[in-house]
Formats: structure tokens, C-alpha cells, sequence
């Protein structure tokens, strides 16, 4: 059968759920909850739930998922595997601090409990752990308290890189949640649109069931290109900062807006796209940020869900954790062969300068050199791996 | 307790029924009987449904689905304990054409785990919803069951019956509070059709067939196709002239 690896909801945007020449042990259906302690807002369940569906049915009683990514679809097991973080990293930092039990079945046979607890250090090898020390079979999760399914928001336009970490310096403190939408094909000017939330005051009312758009097939081009980039970055820029200031929005349209769109990524045509996400310390960030976003300006390859936010202080517990104390930047680039490879380069040198890294959820081409640099704990991560496991991505960066 | 919806599921392993008892654990407080042959399975069902909802209770049981007399005592005790107010019939087996007719003993069984048994659950249910004046009764059949085809007539043939039963039941309890309603599901992703899907077909989500099943049993729709193109697509398949149908593959 060749190595294995676990698959979830395959939202991985490179080949950390890939297996070419090998096979894919899917967590679809370990989709059963186990256990729910409504007093201590702890629940057990199979690695297959997806996260939305525990908001579905653990907000109404009054608890919450205390991470969650830029989607709900995924599953838990991914989650963990993939140590994700939300928009309030700066508050509750990663989806490993919240996890106090895994249990791993092993290529072997071999059933194994870890935690903070339990194993801790086969714990910090699986949280981040890309799926390579076993197959989460179920996970006991701590949530937290939540009033109800409603936000209060505001939306504040910036004109600056600078106004950008004044705003968000200044929200860490008062906001739950922080995120930036950066038109990066501004160039030099950059402006973008910050968005804050807090658990709304008033949580009266159902929110309205959002509607779901699907797009029904892949156009025969990238609908992202040059000549329709800055118009889509233009538009949105200035509808979001005529609508600014504050309003009570539902929690899943503020923090999931794609989640709506199904099967979005058709909309980058056939060649697809990649994604790129750095970390860069805070110290050299401004300056790398900058960098990058000249570097981009001159490539003329744009990207419109460009994606900016500060993570807080509190260290990642996995080996291959991506959140550190920092400046986080996701962008995407339709897949243009050879000039979109050749811009990754570039970029590449800016954060391996910088002391980053890049984001191995999203990753499907970084060099191994990099992943060695931006990850110097992963060395540690060999004694803890699941001998009958490899991604494409393992033999890719570690070479089996 | 007695404002929960009694809701009982006959074959409450199937995805479909699984997927539909979750959603009515977000809808209201509820009472399950699930009835399954394959006991340990409906019993994590059970601890699952137990974990998702504040108001849920939730019984197990296993009894003989070919055996007339069992159904009959087993719908009478479960309405001496109150009135049912929904019961899904979701139990069966996709059984492959080719064994069926190489071995009428298969074939024969198609017939009674998915015709003759669903028919004889709902026509203890009604009894017992007549005097209640109230209920409605779910039951999953197929499209397969809309013309028969040589790729499946025998399981197509089971659903078949189901289809001209619960329209006599419909005729009966027409203009009273008892509702009847058939679900007709296309291909839908389940552990059923693992083998098709692996084939590379394309189907429906499960989660999306049970969500149309639970509004359906709730407005109390008659027939519904879920997902509903296939009421077009099943009308073509039913109104195409023998001379086309009978060279298509189909």
C-alpha cells in the first residue's frame, strides 16, 4: 500500500494532505461526538467533525470553539494537525493551546493518548504535527463561554503601513478580533481596510441562514488578473470605507465571509493559484513587509485576498507551529508558471532575511532550506513520527 | 419532558436517518427510538445524538425487520408509551442487480428488507396515528423506483412498492392531521454507495438529502426528490417512449 497519510476535509491549500504513490486515510466519516460536559465546556469528539458543525450545535448552549480558522470547514483533526489560528490569536493563541487530549492510532495498531498532560512531547509533535505522528482518531477539546452568534463590528480604512500597526496595536487590547484586508496592488500607497469585533452586547435575535452562492464551473481563465486586479481591489477598497464605522454583524459572515461561496477557487480558472503566507517578527516586519509588497507591486502579479494580521505573544506548542510573535501576511497568486515561481524567489529571500517563515497549511513549493531556517524545531519532530506515514509534503521538506 | 417530539427512526444506522435525527436535535427537545439490526453502531449514534443537544433522550433497540409480528408488538409498545409524532422508515439494502439474478434468494430478500418490511412498519404506524389523529410517517425510497431499469429493477421494483403504498396511505388520511411523506433521494454520498462513488460518480451530500427529508416531513410534502432536479430528470426517465428508453444504458 506504500506510506499513508490522514485526510480531512482537504482544505489544505499545498500537498500536506497529499500522497502521491501512496494512499490517504480519510477522517470523513469519524464524524460522531463523544461527550459534552456542559458545565466545563469540554467536549470529545472524532477527528472528522468539522468545525462548523460544532458551532452549530455547542453556540446555542452557550459554548464556542475558542479558535477557529478563516473557515468553519475543516475538520478537527485537521485543525490540530495543522495548529491553526484565528483572528484572535492575539487573545487565545492557536488551536493546540485549547486541545487537552489526542488520541493517535498508529500505523502499528498501537492506540496513544497525549496531551499537556499525558506524552507532553508526542503531544507537541502532533498539534502542527502535519499528520505525520499517527491518525488522530478523537480529541477532547476545551471551549469557551459565548453570549451568542452576534458580533459588534467596525471597519476602519487605513491609508499606511503604519496606520495599519497603530490600529492594530491599539485594538489588541480592547478587540477579540483582528484582521486587514491590503490592496497590495496599491504599490507604494498602500491602503487597506481594518476590521475589529468584539461579542456583541445585544445578542437578541436568530441571525438570518446566509446565502449560499456556489460557482457552478471553472472559467477557461483566472478572473484575478492584471487588468481586472486593481478594479477589484479599487471597488472593494471603497465600498468597505463608505459602509465603515460600526455594526452588529453574525459571527459566521464576519469571520467566514467564503464560506458562502462554494467551490470559490474555481474562480482563479484551471492553473489554480497558490498561496503564500509569511510570519516575520515583529522587529524586522515593517521593514520586510514592505519589501514584499514592492517586490510584488514590480512583478505585476496582484493578489486580491491579501489577508494582514498580529499575532500576540503566547508561543505555539508544536514542533511546526506557524503563529509566532509577529506580522502574519496571506496572499494569493493565480498560478502563472514560471513568473509566479519566480516571484515566490524573491519573496522567499525577504523572509528567510527577516527571521519568518511560511505557513506549511498553505505551503506547496517552499524550499527546503527555508523550511529548515523558518522551522528550527522540526529535526526534533523524527523520533515522534508514525514509521508507516509520509505526505508529499514530508518528502518534500525532510526528505521521507 | 412531554413537549418532546417522540420520533421514531426504523434503520437509524442509515446515513441519511443519522444526519436527519441531528438536525432535529438543533430544531426542539426530543425523545429517539432508534431501532437498528446492527446494534453497537446504533448505539454510538446514540451517545453521539446524547453529546450534540441539552434535550435529547435517546432508547436503542434491535428487532426481527421480516417478522410481521415483531413490528406489529414493537409500534404498539412504543405508542402505549405516547403518541409518535414523526416516524422515518429508513432502512435498506443497495442490493446489486446481478447477484439478484443469478440467485432468486437474493433477489427475494431485496424485496422484503426493502419493500415488504418499510410497508408493513408504516402500516403499523398508521393504525395507531389514525386513532391519534396525529403523526406523520417518513419513508425513504428512490428514484429507482420511478421506472424500472435492467442496471437495478429488483431493488428499483422494492422501491416501487413503497411508492404505490404510500400513495394509498396518502388517499387515506387525505383532509385528516396524519401526514405521509415519501423522500426520493438520487445518488447520495453514503457508506451505501461507497462502491459508486469510488467509481468516480458524482452524488449528492448526505447532509444536504437529509436536510431537504427533515423540511419535507415537516410541511408534510407528499413526494419530494432530493435533490430536487431529479423530479425532471425522473419525468423525462418516466415519460421517454419505449423505443429510446430500451437502447439507452441506463
Amino acid at each position: 500500500m506504500g506510506p499513508v497519510i490522514p485526510l480531512g476535509m482537504g482544505r489544505s491549500y499545498g500537498d500536506a494532505c497529499l500522497n502521491p504513490g501512496g494512499a490517504l486515510l480519510s477522517t470523513a466519516r469519524l464524524d460522531r461526538f463523544h461527550s459534552f460536559d456542559p458545565e466545563m465546556g469540554r467536549l470529545v469528539c472524532e477527528a472528522g467533525v468539522q468545525l462548523r458543525d460544532i458551532q452549530r450545535f455547542m453556540v446555542p448552549r452557550g459554548w464556542s470553539l475558542p479558535v477557529i480558522p478563516g473557515t468553519q470547514i475543516v475538520s478537527v483533526g485537521g485543525a490540530i494537525a495543522n495548529d491553526v489560528h484565528g483572528k484572535n490569536h492575539h487573545r487565545v493563541g492557536s488551536f493546540g493551546h485549547h486541545v487537552r487530549n489526542v488520541k493517535l492510532v498508529r500505523t502499528d495498531g498501537q492506540v496513544v493518548d497525549c496531551g499537556p498532560g499525558v506524552r507532553p512531547d508526542l503531544f507537541t509533535a502532533t498539534v502542527g504535527g502535519i499528520g505525520l505522528t499517527g491518525l488522530i482518531a478523537t480529541a477532547e477539546l476545551q471551549l469557551q463561554p459565548v453570549t451568542g452568534p452576534w458580533l459588534d463590528t467596525e471597519i476602519l480604512p487605513y491609508r499606511s503601513l503604519e496606520e495599519f500597526l497603530t490600529l492594530a496595536d491599539d485594538s489588541e487590547s480592547l478587540w477579540e478580533h483582528t484582521v486587514s484586508w491590503l490592496d497590495c496592488t496599491a504599490g507604494r500607497r498602500t491602503r487597506g481596510i481594518f476590521l475589529r469585533a468584539n461579542p456583541a452586547v445585544d445578542q437578541s435575535g436568530e441571525p438570518p441562514r446566509p446565502r449560499r452562492l456556489a460557482i457552478p464551473l471553472t472559467p477557461p481563465l483566472s478572473l484575478f488578473n492584471r487588468l481586472t486586479l486593481p478594479l477589484f481591489n479599487a471597488l472593494y477598497y471603497h465600498l468597505n470605507s463608505h459602509r465603515g464605522g460600526a455594526r452588529r454583524r453574525p459571527f459566521e459572515t464576519f469571520l467566514f465571509p467564503l464560506d458562502d461561496m462554494q467551490d470559490w477557487n474555481r474562480l482563479y480558472g484551471p492553473r489554480g493559484f497558490y498561496q503564500y503566507q509569511l510570519v516575520v517578527p515583529r522587529d524586522a516586519g515593517p521593514a520586510a513587509l514592505r519589501d514584499i509588497l514592492d517586490i510584488i507591486a514590480k512583478s505585476g502579479q496582484g493578489s486580491f485576498l491579501a489577508v494582514i494580521k498580529t499575532f500576540g505573544e503566547r508561543p505555539s506548542s508544536g514542533l511546526l507551529s506557524f503563529p509566532m510573535p509577529g506580522i502574519t501576511l496571506s496572499l494569493d497568486f493565480p498560478n502563472r508558471g514560471a513568473p509566479t515561481e519566480r516571484l515566490f524567489v524573491e519573496l522567499d529571500a525577504v523572509v528567510r532575511e527577516a527571521g519568518g517563515r511560511l505557513y506549511l497549511a498553505k505551503d506547496a513549493r517552499m524550499p527546503r532550506d527555508l523550511f529548515e531556517t523558518g522551522y528550527p524545531k522540526a529535526p526534533e519532530l523524527a523520533r515522534f513520527r508514525d514509521p508507516g506515514m509520509s505526505s508529499g509534503m514530508s518528502r518534500r521538506l525532510m526528505g521521507h | 419532558m412531554d413537549q418532546k417530539k417522540r420520533i421514531v427512526v426504523i434503520g437509524a444506522t442509515s446515513a441519511i436517518a443519522e444526519h436527519c435525527c441531528r438536525l432535529w436535535v438543533q430544531k426542539s427537545p426530543v425523545e429517539f427510538i432508534l431501532v437498528a439490526r446492527n446494534l453497537p453502531l446504533a448505539q454510538r449514534i446514540a451517545t453521539d445524538l446524547r453529546a450534540r443537544g441539552a434535550a435529547v433522550d435517546v432508547s436503542v433497540e434491535t428487532l426481527d425487520f421480516l417478522s410481521a409480528s415483531a413490528i406489529a408488538e414493537a409500534v404498539a409498545r412504543w405508542t402505549a408509551q405516547g403518541p409518535v409524532d414523526i416516524a422515518l422508515i429508513a432502512h435498506g439494502v443497495l442490493s446489486p442487480q446481478l447477484p439478484c439474478q443469478e440467485d432468486i434468494a437474493q433477489a427475494h430478500q431485496s424485496l422484503e428488507v426493502n419493500g415488504v418490511s418499510p410497508v408493513l412498519f408504516a402500516e403499523a404506524f398508521a393504525g395507531t396515528m389514525e386513532r391519534a389523529g396525529r403523526g406523520t410517517i417518513g419513508m425513504i425510497g428512490s428514484v429507482a423506483g420511478d421506472r424500472g431499469r435492467r442496471a437495478n429493477y429488483v431493488y428499483g421494483a422494492s422501491k416501487a412498492l413503497m411508492d404505490r403504498y404510500a400513495q394509498g396511505l396518502q388517499h387515506r388520511f387525505a383532509g385528516t392531521g396524519v401526514k405521509v411523506v415519501l423522500i426520493k433521494p438520487g445518488p447520495t454520498d453514503t457508506p451505501m454507495t461507497a462502491q459508486y462513488k469510488a467509481q468516480g460518480r458524482k452524488m449528492a451530500s448526505v447532509e444536504s438529502v437529509a436536510e431537504g427529508t427533515v423540511n419535507a416531513i415537516e410541511r408534510g410534502t407528499p413526494v419530494a426528490y432530493l435533490p430536487r432536479k431529479w423530479q425532471l430528470i425522473m419525468f423525462v426517465v418516466r415519460n421517454l417512449p419505449g423505443f429510446i428508453f430500451n437502447r439507452l444504458n441506463i
